[in-house]
């Protein structure tokens, strides 16, 4: 396909149209950051392992310094958003599902924001070695800011030139969250930056930038920008408005019209997608050696004084946040980190925004209604129909409700990306969803269960065998010492006997004697 | 600040249950105004009838397994199916056939095996065969439309006839009764008559039954308002109409006066209601789209086979309760391809 | 009269011979039973059950000499896996057993004499330490069995749950399903 042949953008099975409720937060410009007197920054931030703390209780560390290093290859590194005192390095309550709490770094900030030695800036990274680009990327702990916090170097690593189409991620297809939106209307010019030593580093054909038709100032800017920069094969793609039009997957087969494979990732056809926010902090990485320490995050939702974008520091608590967007109102029911389709509501306000929070919804009764109670499934279908996945959502329930997961498994229940459409159009109000992330987890949970027994029932076996081995050597050890033993025992006998027999001898002789010496003595007498 | 926990998505929901059943019904009122105005006050009866007896059958299912019982009624799936049979029956069934099918219907082919969404067949088919192969003399005592009919009975009439099980003097069940048309289009064929000849039968309108192809057409609008709110899908009404078309045609050109016309068969009988109606009960039907044509499409071919070589006149019923048990077959074979599978070739 | 003797006799013969040729001709070396139990059993080889390891219930098991609700670590989990395996209805877990929760063992590290028992009691090799050298356990390779603590002279070995985090945090079943649980087998 030549660059100026027109993109028509493809299709995807299911998906639902719904009220976008974007408005509300972008009537203001993204806020500044404010500096907050405490930040919670938890150690996992990112799919794959947790960081490890670099940094002790006391110490005090500077605005990007690196605080929790990487620890394996899928990990990222995390940086302190400003200067300050290490007070703790403990548990807190952390944006995720469970509502759990996990190790955080916790640093009472000192309100200088004083910047720690930054790497250089890599202001020619045309001519730049693309290890080096990476391991900046990698180093500045940036991860998948769309909300999969996937860190983003290893999308990034030499595949060998097979990829040829960059896709960015900016249709924000959730309603309420606006974030992207505001980032492409002020920072087009970062962003394109950012497209530019993307493209530089994988070496691709084309750039598709895939923004849904709901955002016509960000197709603007961008597009401007874009053609500013004079960025070749890169277009700006209008999407319809439907949601889960930014599933990477739904994104990738509307823009390119090719499925990205079951189980696979989009890289096994050429192609790698990256959010926007992810292109910007890139950016600020390389060009200005900055580490990832911030985000805009969207507050919105009835329960909201001032709904708007705000550029927080990384470790600011949603509470923080929330003040400075006027506080709550009466109708503040649910908070929820991330939108109202995928996000997950927290109990309190006392949790940090950590890289992949890109909303915070304080939603009113009347924009997140309490589930109502779910009746019986009358097998509609509706929820098929609503699937981007083409999963039949219902098999997957009765299967995930009835804990049969093998054959939830068989209907491909992990090609399931949770998206919510099949439970927003369930007549029987089924949470649908939710039973998915309980087979999900169940079977995870399971796999791990059995890895660990066959990893013990290898050691036992292993000792077993050490154990029958070493009895087995010191029953040999002992049969041929004691065949030894034998064997010289035999000869001493023998010896002995003769000794014996010898000194019988002797004995013998010398009565005999010492008889004939009487004797003669006694004939000398007579 | 203490909020609300609450799994995602957090949207609430854009349809339910109760509105799905309120709608079908509202699709029905068409055609159930058509078949009064030709068949008398007996629909009306019967209507109420079933529908009270359908009710209190699922109450007291749901109080003897225990179970919340309003918010399973308020869901209307009980009045659906009372409706359902209460077209299918005839006007002037006695009262105690409409609650015993009633009570089979809701007692049996649904709370039995577990309440809705767990019966493999639909229930007012179920409750129809069941009382057309247990007293075949009264559910074929149909009366005519009334354009034919001798004796208009008025409602109290008909009231008494369905609750008293009796008729008035000067009346008599050959009096008032007459054939269906499918009925009248069966024996007369039996018999070696031509088509021609049984088309000069006053039974005929211009392309079914006389009444019964208005009342056909008032349902084919509902069906339509179904298709257009989007209830059902046009799989399953379209393919199972398109087989009876296919096969009525085919036969009708190799032989037009033994075999009936195309129109005939959809027109004179359950066809439209079951196309859209019944077959498209989303319990007892197939999920997939695939499947629902199959599984339409199965039905119509059923559907013909039987009223032209089976043992009954009108067919939908059994050829549907022959097919709700092969829907979780079908289902299981029709799955579609998952975003993303390479069985067949990629996305392209 | 002969002749029928004869014929049931040639015909019993007959297929006699044709089952013989099929148990030789179609015998299946599948994975013996005991084998897929153990596999199902979660390797602890606490010996909770009675037998010395979790081999030796498997064969149990395989034998019909014992119950499949015997397994502690296992719990619920496991006695459904088994009853499936086997066809059998699940039963409630042996009450002499009791589940337990996961969990590791924790050596106290002060009060540890060095004497080496415990190493010797360890099924999985998890212990790590040299006479009159302290011990330490090996947490990845704990199979939490509970065999090291009787040993040890100090009593100097504690069991740690496994504390729930975000890593092993398992979503709850649903609790707005339109039914109690009794289709779910958690009512078992």
């Amino acid at each position: 396909m030549s660059a100026t042949a027109p993109l028509r953008p493809g299709h995807f099975h299911g998906g639902i149209h719904m009220p976008d409720h974007k408005a509300e937060s972008t009537a203001l410009p993204v806020a500044a950051v404010s500096i907050p007197s405490r930040l919670i920054l938890p150690l996992q931030q990112h799919i794959g392992a947790p960081a490890k703390a670099v940094v002790s209780v006391g110490e005090h560390v500077l605005k990007g310094q690196l605080i929790a290093a990487a620890s394996g290859r899928v990990s990222a590194p995390i940086h302190a958003p400003t200067s300050g005192v290490i007070t703790a390095i403990e548990d807190h309550l952390v944006p995720h599902s469970s509502g759990l709490s996990a190790r955080c770094i916790i640093i009472d900030t000192d309100g200088r924001d004083e910047w720690a030695n930054l790497p250089p800036p890599i202001d020619d990274f045309s001519t730049t070695d693309n290890a080096v680009l990476i391991e900046r990327i990698r180093e500045s702990g940036i991860v998948g800011l769309g909300g999969a916090t996937f860190p983003s170097s290893i999308k990034m690593e030499a595949r060998n030139n097979s990829i040829d189409t960059l896709i960015i991620n900016a249709a924000e297809c959730e309603p309420y969250i606006s974030c992207d939106d505001m980032l492409m209307r002020e920072q087009a010019d970062q962003i394109v930056s950012g497209i530019r030593i993307i493209q530089h580093i994988l070496g691709v054909k084309r750039c598709l930038i895939g923004i849904e038709d709901n955002k016509p100032e960000a197709i603007r800017s961008m597009s401007a920008a874009v053609a500013v920069a004079s960025l070749h094969n890169t277009e700006v793609v209008s999407v319809p408005t439907l949601y889960p039009s930014g599933g990477e997957r739904q994104l990738t087969l509307l823009l390119t019209g090719k499925e990205v494979p079951s189980h696979g990732i989009p890289a096994n056809i050429g192609i790698v997608c990256q959010n926007v926010g992810t292109v910007y902090a890139i950016a600020d990485a390389v060009l200005k050696g900055r580490p990832l320490i911030s985000r805009i995050v969207t507050l919105t939702g009835e329960g909201v004084a001032k709904p708007q974008n705000i550029h927080a520091l990384i470790g600011t608590s949603a509470g923080e946040l929330i003040a400075q967007a006027g506080g709550y109102t009466d109708k503040a029911n649910q908070l929820i980190c991330g939108g109202p389709m995928m996000g997950f509501s927290m109990p309190t306000d006392e949790v940090p925004v950590t890289k992949g929070v890109n909303c915070l919804l304080i939603a009113s009764e009347q924009d997140c209604p309490p589930p109502e109670p779910a009746t019986a499934c009358i097998r509609c279908g509706k929820c098929a129909e609503a699937c981007p996945a083409q999963l039949l959502p219902q098999q997957l329930y009765w299967h995930s409700r009835s804990r049969n997961f093998d054959k939830a498994q068989d209907y491909h229940l992990f090609d399931c990306i949770e998206c919510g459409c099949c439970s927003h159009v369930c007549p029987s109000h089924i949470q649908l969803v939710h039973y998915y992330r309980f087979a999900k987890t169940q079977i995870w949970s399971k796999e791990k269960e059995k890895s660990k027994a066959d990893h013990a029932r290898q050691r036992h076996e292993a000792r077993v065998a050490r154990l029958e081995r070493i009895a087995a050597e010191r029953k040999a050890r002992m049969r041929k010492k004691k065949a030894v033993l034998k064997s010289k025992k035999g000869g001493d006998d023998s010896a002995k006997k003769a000794a014996i027999a010898a000194a019988v001898k002797r004995a013998a002789a010398r009565k005999s004697a010492s008889r004939a010496e009487t004797e003669s003595n006694q004939g000398a007498t007579q | 600040m203490q909020f609300s926990s609450y799994s995602s998505p957090h949207t609430g929901h854009s349809e339910n249950v109760t509105r799905v059943m309120a709608q079908v019904l509202l699709a029905m009122i068409p055609g159930i105004i058509a078949m009064t105005w030709y068949f008398g006050w007996g629909i009306v009866i019967n209507i109420l009838l079933a529908s009270v007896a359908a009710v209190s059958a699922e109450a007291f299912v749901l109080k003897l397994r225990k179970r919340a019982i309003t918010p399973v009624i308020s869901d209307l799936s009980a009045v659906v199916t009372a409706v359902l049979f209460a077209v299918s029956i005839p006007p002037l069934l006695p009262w105690w056939l409409t609650v015993g099918g009633m009570l089979f219907a809701i007692i049996v082919v649904k709370q039995l095996y577990g309440g809705l969404g767990f019966n493999p067949f639909n229930p007012a088919m179920a409750a129809y065969v069941l009382l057309l192969v247990s007293y075949p003399s009264e559910m074929t005592h149909w009366l005519p439309p009334r354009e034919l009919s001798t004796h208009s009975l008025d409602f109290l009439t008909t009231l008494g006839i369905i609750f008293g099980n009796d008729l008035q003097q000067g009346l008599s069940w050959d009096a008032i009764t007459m054939a269906t048309p499918l009925d009248e289009m069966r024996t007369q064929l039996d018999m070696g008559k031509m088509i021609s000849e049984i088309r000069l039968s006053p039974l005929w309108g211009d392309y079914g039954g006389l009444g019964i192809e208005w009342v056909a057409n008032w349902f084919l609008l509902g069906g339509l308002f179904l298709l257009w709110r989007r209830i059902i899908t046009w799989h399953i009404p379209l393919s199972m109409i398109g087989a009876i078309l296919i096969m009525a045609t085919a036969w009708w050109l190799a032989e037009p006066e033994a075999h009936p016309f195309p129109a005939f068969h959809l027109f004179s009988g359950g066809v439209i209601v079951g196309a859209f109606f019944i077959a498209t009960d989303p319990v007892t039907a197939v999920t997939t789209k695939k499947g629902q044509l199959i599984f339409g499409a199965l039905i119509g071919v059923l559907v013909y086979s039987i009223r032209s070589w089976g043992g009954y006149p009108d067919a939908v019923a059994f050829a549907v309760l022959l097919m709700n048990m092969a829907a979780p077959t079908i289902g299981y074979y029709t799955q579609p391809r998952v975003y993303g599978e390479q069985e067949k070739k990629g996305g392209n | 009269m002969i002749i029928a003797i004869v014929t049931i006799a040639a015909l019993a013969t007959l297929f006699g011979l044709l089952l013989g040729y099929a148990a030789v001709r179609f015998h299946v070396e599948g994975d013996p039973i005991a084998d897929q139990i153990d596999k199902l059993l979660p390797q602890t080889q606490c010996g909770q059950c009675g037998h010395p390891g979790c081999r030796p219930y498997a064969n149990a098991i395989a034998n019909g000499e014992d119950d499949i609700n015997r397994c502690a670590p296992g719990g619920e989990a496991t006695i459904i896996a088994l009853a499936d395996l086997l066809g059998r209805d699940p039963v409630p877990m042996d009450e002499e057993i009791g589940e337990k929760l996961p969990s590791v063992a924790l050596i106290i590290e002060k009060d540890c004499i060095g004497c080496t028992l415990c190493i010797q009691a360890c099924p999985v090799d998890a212990i790590l330490g040299a006479a009159k050298q302290m011990h330490t356990i090996i947490e990845s390779e704990c199979t939490g069995c509970e065999l090291c603590l009787a040993p040890c002279p100090v009593e100097c070995i504690v069991m740690i749950p496994i504390e729930e985090g975000i890593g092993n945090w398992i979503w709850p079943y649903p609790d707005n399903d339109h039914r109690d649980l009794s289709l779910s087998r958690e009512a078992l």
